[in-house]
């Protein structure tokens, strides 16, 4: 393990009730990388991934063991403010999902969450993070429309703008092509290269092309277990683990 | 074989429900038919807004009542929707879904309470607080508006309960994750997503007497004007509490008549003139409780479009 890693997943298990959703993790995420965590429907890619930003403790009957580091600092900590952690720690979820007001509110509603809430400070935010999110071109003569009237790969970018704007350092990533078609797909995942510039992104996919193409390193998940993690290329082309192998070649279940 | 018990069944269906829909329309153009005359006669600014009731010397001027009808509904509105719709706010976010599956029954089963009860209630209780601690005969406006605030409350509440309900998850979940408190969710997002739910529903709470109460299922706007509906409509209660004066109010400590309670108190001795006059009442509150429908529908028809 190295000593920089940006996210170190330590021992971590978590239950839902008597039901163990994640079995001992031990991983490594590396600053300005793409990580992607990959594994059959219900192998707790989603559960990891949602441990980073706490929204698991939403769910009534949750238990969590062991250590989450974030820049070193276990986010699970007694006494750490979850609301800052989640401005940290932004998420783009599965289905676009932006609130039911203009696209300059969505885009400002982490700002008015902060208390930000004058024009001019909020005017350059907002159309620095749609530019970032390559939308503003699209949407800068309709900024006061409703969000929901926009298509749905550009409702997707807009909630990519929407954590932009309140300069988070990493970015969780929920299976967020799955509800686009193939081209916005690719718009996507082009803006996710340019994003991993400045930002530490961690993906769930089911899609083993999408993991093959944009991510630096790939965790392989199977029934709350982390089996084999490292080098994308390196682990597409020779996984280590029997498991991995067979996931890869497609001879899963 | 089937199809020919289809058929009967489709045909006896058809026969109720035009018999249902024929009643409905006979009823409308009875009261159209009884009333209309009065306010002809009159003229129709003179009935509305003239402030002489004195059947006895034919002067039918029922803006008194209509003064009445708006200030104890209005005021059921200042009480009872803030109050239903944190209470609504409190069971979907705040606290464990169980509580809201216990709470939330209970509470519609105070819907079914009389309202000659909650009438008795203020009467014995509310009336003579408000004597002899704010004044006037405690029979009065304030009082009526309480009470019926009060009684709306299931209805909000329940509905609304819904049209939060309804909001979908993934609003909860992107407010939070960023970086929200739940309250900054509930009035950043939740409730824009439910308001013109909640508004229907109270709207409709202010004319009771609505028979289309499906219309207003979802959504807090919707929980708003079932309340109006109710609330307008409303009669047992308010003939117990507010006082019953024809004259026009002043204050809400004042005691007062609404249109409804007028009809209900002198129905038994009016003749003549006075009968059509008390039809004519029937009109107005029928053309009120139309426009509430409507506004009701309206705001629906606005949320699902957006959806």
């Amino acid at each position: 393990m190295s000593l920089d890693a940006k996210i170190r997943f330590e021992l971590v298990s978590l239950f839902y009730g008597a039901f163990e959703a994640l079995k001992q993790v031990n991983m490594t995420m590396a600053e300005r990388q793409i990580t992607a965590l990959i594994g059959p429907s219900g192998c707790g890619k989603s559960t990891l991934l949602r441990t980073l930003n706490r929204m698991n403790d939403l769910i009534p009957g949750v238990r969590i063991t062991g250590l989450v580091r974030v820049d070193g600092r276990n986010i699970y900590a007694p006494g750490t403010d979850v609301t800052t952690l989640r401005k940290r720690i932004g998420m783009v979820f599965q289905r676009p999902n932006p609130f039911p007001l203009s696209v300059r509110d969505n885009v400002s509603f982490g700002l008015r969450v902060a208390g930000l809430t004058s024009r001019a400070d909020v005017e350059p935010i907002l159309e620095r993070s749609l530019r970032a999110a390559w939308l503003w071109d699209q949407v800068k003569d309709r900024l006061d429309q409703s969000a929901l009237d926009l298509p749905l790969d550009q409702q997707q970018r807009l909630c990519i703008a929407r954590l932009l704007a309140v300069e988070p350092d990493i970015i969780l990533m929920d299976e967020p092509c799955s509800a686009l078609d193939p081209i916005a797909t690719g718009k996507v995942e082009d803006l996710m290269l340019e994003l991993k510039k400045q930002y530490t992104i961690v993906i769930v996919t089911h899609n083993m092309q999408q993991a093959a193409r944009i991510s630096d390193v790939t965790g392989y998940m199977l029934l709350g277990d982390m089996i084999e993690s490292g080098a994308t290329a390196a682990l597409f082309t020779n996984p280590q683990d029997r498991r991995t192998q067979d996931y890869l070649s497609g001879r899963y279940g | 074989m089937k199809a020919r018990g289809e058929k009967i069944a489709q045909r006896i269906l058809l026969v109720i429900a035009l018999s249902a829909i024929s009643s409905l329309i006979l009823i409308a153009l009875f009261i159209f038919k009884e009333g209309t005359p009065v306010m002809l006669r009159m003229g129709l600014r003179k009935f509305l807004f003239s402030r002489e009731w004195d059947p006895q010397a034919g002067l039918f001027g029922i803006y008194p009542m209509i003064a009445a009808s708006l200030w104890v509904t209005l005021g059921a509105m200042l009480i009872g929707a803030p109050l239903g719709i944190a209470g609504a706010i409190f069971l979907n976010e705040f606290v464990p879904k169980t509580v809201l599956r216990i709470v939330k029954p209970a509470i519609e089963l105070l819907a079914g309470i009389p309202s000659v009860v909650y009438g008795f209630i203020g009467v014995m209780v509310l009336a003579p607080l408000i004597r002899d601690h704010l004044g006037g005969p405690g029979l009065s406006i304030l009082a009526a508006a309480i009470i019926l605030g009060v009684m709306i409350l299931p209805t909000v509440i329940s509905i609304s309960t819904d049209a939060i309900g309804a909001v979908p998850n993934s609003y909860r979940e992107g407010a939070l994750a960023l970086g929200a408190t739940r309250w900054q969710a509930v009035h950043m997002v939740i409730l824009k997503a439910a308001r013109s739910g909640i508004m229907a529903s109270i709207i409709l709470a202010m004319g009771r007497a609505i028979g289309d109460l499906k219309a207003a299922r979802s959504g807090i706007m919707a929980s708003i004007i079932l309340a109006m509906g109710r609330a307008i409509g409303e009669t047992m209660a308010v003939i117990m509490v507010a006082g019953n004066t024809v004259k026009l109010p002043h204050s809400v400590l004042d005691s007062a008549r609404t249109l409804t309670a007028t009809i209900a108190f002198e129905m038994a001795s009016a003749t003549g003139r006075h009968r059509e006059a008390l039809f004519a009442i029937g009109v107005v509150l029928f053309v009120i409780i139309m426009i509430l429908n409507t506004c009701a529908t309206v705001s629906l028809r606005g949320r699902t479009t957006r959806s």
